[in-house]
């Protein structure tokens, strides 16, 4: 089982929500975050005062599948989502050593 | 059978009962300038710190509403001690004032205090600052306005400050520098060579609400100033909105240029500013002098925020200096050149208007003379402060917000995760 974390700007959630739901994801969180990557950040004006934001708002939606669902996903999210500038995101994947349902205790594949 | 002497009482008592009622409506307005004030602050200030900024913005005006009655009703409008204060009226002013006189001076006491608290936000001790307020509406404002409003020597110099451009903004404009030298800046507002770091506001619809409602405000802080009802309210509201919007746009234009954008904060500061320059001369100048001493009045904005942090170097989170005490004097003094002589009964005329330098001159000794006494007692109170309760918050407080600290509350408890 794979975990996916998927960092977006926040304008490309709604289209990463329908690309989920067509591959069938079983759960989702989403979390704001603040950050950068290659984008860097932006200078803004406060009441005559540059300041710079290295921190953007992202959002990171992660979502945990088998191993054959997260390649499709990686496949949909990589020709879906791209604008074609740095800041379109990026997905890390990590292995998850086990999943438990709480509700009944199954665990494993099935608890997905 | 009706006489004419019962037809003209009725008539004088009904002229006399308007002239309250308009007084009285103007009162309430200003009084909901506390409002507006306490969005501003809010809206320019960390929200770690807002409920600090509502406590101090509520204070000042309930501690002061209490004091100004027990004492400085008396020293304003008693019977003056060599024109410099009154002796009269104490507990009790209702002895030598009717109830709507009073409340409508309350309202505007309380607006001089109230300035201040923007300053001094996000690292003054609460206690101190209490001690402070009380301070201001007791002395250092009555006083200011026996020498005005109360009759005493500055009127008698023909020194004409209609609605207070110096009596009240520059006095709450002077005060509120002192504050901010004695307390010195925000942890990390200035950098290693002293550049500034902006420090933003945690809410500038918050901030935009309280500029409106400070604008909506000042139609009776200015109109209401005649304390009768005439036809002059109504010029008087014109010269208030013109150099209000002169303000604004003056701002936002001269931030254009200096920024290369139009910046929100300057704009809405550019607002205030206009208002306050206006507010000495309301009734005293034409629709043309209103504009001008507005768009003079958002230069100043852009200019003196500027001024401030880059080359002073002192710590004004919501622009308080510039706006009321530079714009204060500057509208006082506006008086002197803009003035026309139909609006003084043909007694006194503005430089530009043929009265030379003599309505000039007494506007300056008034600029001064309020100027020395507020930073003097205001100086000298902050200073008495610091040394034995303390003016600041300790460095740890201050990091982790004055309402956590100073209140035990978080004014924003659903965004933060709860244990």
């Amino acid at each position: 089982m794979k975990k996916l974390e998927i960092v977006i700007k926040p304008e490309r959630l709604e289209l990463l929500k329908a690309i989920l739901e067509e591959a069938d994801a079983t759960g989702v969180m989403i979390s704001n975050v603040m950050g950068y990557g290659n984008q860097k950040g932006i200078t803004a004006l406060y009441r005559g005062t540059r300041y710079t934001v290295n921190f953007l708002p992202k959002v990171k939606v992660t979502t945990i599948t088998d191993d054959l669902k997260a390649e499709k996903l990686i496949e949909q999210i990589c020709s879906q989502l791209p604008q074609g500038e740095a800041g379109d995101g990026k997905i890390f994947v990590t292995d998850i050593a086990d999943v438990i349902r709480i509700r009944t205790g199954e665990r494993g594949e099935k608890a997905l | 059978m009706v006489f004419v002497e019962d037809l003209t009482m009725t008539v004088e008592t009904l002229a006399r009962n308007a002239d309250i009622l308009w007084t009285l409506i103007a009162a309430i307005l200003v009084f909901f300038m506390q409002a507006g004030f306490a969005m501003v602050e809010t809206g320019f200030t960390r929200a770690k710190n807002a409920g600090n900024i509502i406590m101090k913005n509520t204070m000042d005006f309930a501690v002061g509403s209490l004091l100004f009655l027990l004492v400085g009703y008396g020293i304003m409008f008693g019977d003056k001690f060599m024109g410099l204060f009154g002796t009269t009226g104490f507990i009790d002013p209702t002895t030598i004032g009717d109830s709507y006189f009073i409340f409508f001076q309350t309202v505007f006491a309380a607006t001089a205090a109230t300035i201040v608290s923007g300053a001094m936000a996000e690292r003054t001790k609460f206690k101190s600052y209490l001690i402070y307020s009380a301070v201001i509406t007791l002395i250092i404002y009555p006083i200011v306005g026996a020498w005005t409003w109360g009759g005493g020597w500055l009127s008698s110099l023909g020194f004409h400050d209609f609605a207070g451009s110096t009596v009240v903004h520059s006095v709450g404009g002077w005060a509120a520098l002192m504050g901010t030298i004695v307390l010195g800046p925000r942890i990390g507002k200035f950098g290693p060579n002293k550049r500034p770091n902006a420090i933003p506001g945690h809410s500038l619809t918050l901030g935009a609400l309280g500029v409106f409602i400070l604008w909506f405000g000042w139609f009776g802080f200015n109109p209401g100033s005649t304390v009768a009802l005439v036809p002059e309210i109504g010029d008087i509201a014109m010269t208030t909105n013109l150099a209000a919007a002169a303000g604004g746009v003056s701002a936002m234009f001269i931030s254009w240029f200096k920024f290369k954008k139009p910046d929100v904060g300057l704009t809405l500061n550019g607002v205030l500013g206009g208002l306050v320059a206006i507010t000495a001369g309301t009734a005293a100048v034409s629709n043309i002098g209103a504009i001008i001493i507005g768009l003079i009045a958002g230069l100043i904005i852009v200019f003196g925020a500027w001024l401030l942090e880059n080359v002073f170097h002192i710590d004004d989170p919501v622009g308080a200096v510039p706006v009321h005490l530079m714009n204060g004097v500057f509208g006082t003094l506006a008086v002197g050149l803009f003035a026309i002589p139909e609006n003084f009964g043909g007694t006194a005329a503005g430089l530009f208007y043929g009265g030379g330098l003599s309505l000039l001159g007494s506007q300056l000794i008034g600029v001064l003379s309020v100027g020395v006494w507020t930073s003097l007692t205001a100086g000298i109170l902050f200073l008495i402060l610091k040394k034995t309760v303390g003016l600041r918050v300790s460095p740890a407080e201050e990091l982790e917000g004055l309402d956590l600290r100073e209140h035990g509350s978080e004014s924003y408890p659903d965004f933060m995760v709860k244990g």
